[in-house]
């Protein structure tokens, strides 16, 4: 029983090293060049997408858990996931592979996002 | 004045500007994104754990959790409180997928008064457009790549 929840824990302290550590990464880059956030989102994602095609991301899933899926690059992960399972079962589902791992991130984001609209007004900004 | 002149009064007036501006704290920054990004994947790895107990497994499991993770990042965007949040955390709270929610919800809100089609629904994709564009091109590439491997 202890055991278990020990290896709890630990899964805790390896998904907060790791997604942090992507993070650091990213803040430093941010630090170094102006990149703005919707550049990091979108190269942080394609880097999921390589590493997965690559084979290199799935170890870090296994390892890692949520550190690694939760990022933006655990969304690339989501997508090249779907296309190398698609591909097995033929063409078409490699090139519907994608967005269908892919739909419930979309339309999660595409719902709950109209709904907030109708419900809060923008506010102006305190810096 | 001369297009020389004009870019010689710009680099000098960027070189001052660069000259006031307060240092970049490096490991302030770098401490802070590693908190908040670790600690929202520590609420992603709780979610996982919840829900595996609950009976999800596979790609159910993976699914349900980024949407409880993009319903949180909504609901704190529309609260106001992500923002906040992201002014001391910088990429600890742009790259988890909350960022993703709030990159899509910000904007929504924000042009709901240009109307709910060519403000909240058209500019909801500002920044998760690219996202989506981009994923789902090379996404397909590699489908067709390990297609044909």
């Amino acid at each position: 029983m202890t055991e278990g929840i020990l290896e709890i824990l630990f899964m805790y302290v390896k998904a907060f090293v790791v997604g942090g550590s992507i993070c650091v990464i990213a803040q430093i880059i941010i630090n170094f060049t102006d990149l703005t956030s919707g550049k990091i989102l979108v190269y942080f994602m394609l880097a999921g997408v390589v590493l997965t095609a690559i084979g290199v991301y799935q170890p870090l899933v296994d390892f890692a858990g949520a550190g690694a899926t939760v990022p933006i690059c655990g969304f690339g992960y989501l997508l090249a996931n779907g296309a190398i399972k698609g591909a097995a079962k033929g063409f078409f589902y490699a090139v519907t592979g994608p967005l269908t791992a892919a739909s419930a991130g979309v339309s999660a984001a595409v719902v709950f996002s109209f709904i907030m609209s109708l419900i809060f007004h923008s506010k102006t900004k305190r810096n | 004045m001369s297009a020389k002149k004009t870019a010689y009064v710009n680099k000098n007036y960027l070189q001052y500007v660069k000259k006031l501006d307060p240092p970049t704290k490096h490991f302030k920054n770098c401490f802070a994104a590693f908190g908040v990004g670790g600690l929202i994947c520590s609420i992603g790895q709780f979610f996982r754990y919840m829900l595996e107990y609950a009976g999800l497994s596979g790609d159910e499991l993976a699914g349900a959790v980024s949407v409880l993770l993009i319903f949180l990042g909504c609901l704190l965007t529309g609260l106001g409180v992500y923002d906040r949040i992201g002014r001391h955390a910088g990429a600890g709270s742009i790259v988890p997928i909350t960022g993703f929610a709030n990159s899509v919800t910000s904007p929504a809100i924000e042009f709901k008064t240009e109307g709910y089609i060519y403000g909240t629904a058209a500019k909801m994709f500002t920044v998760a457009g690219a996202i989506i564009v981009y994923g789902v091109f090379s996404g397909v590439i590699v489908g067709i790549i390990y297609y044909f491997i």
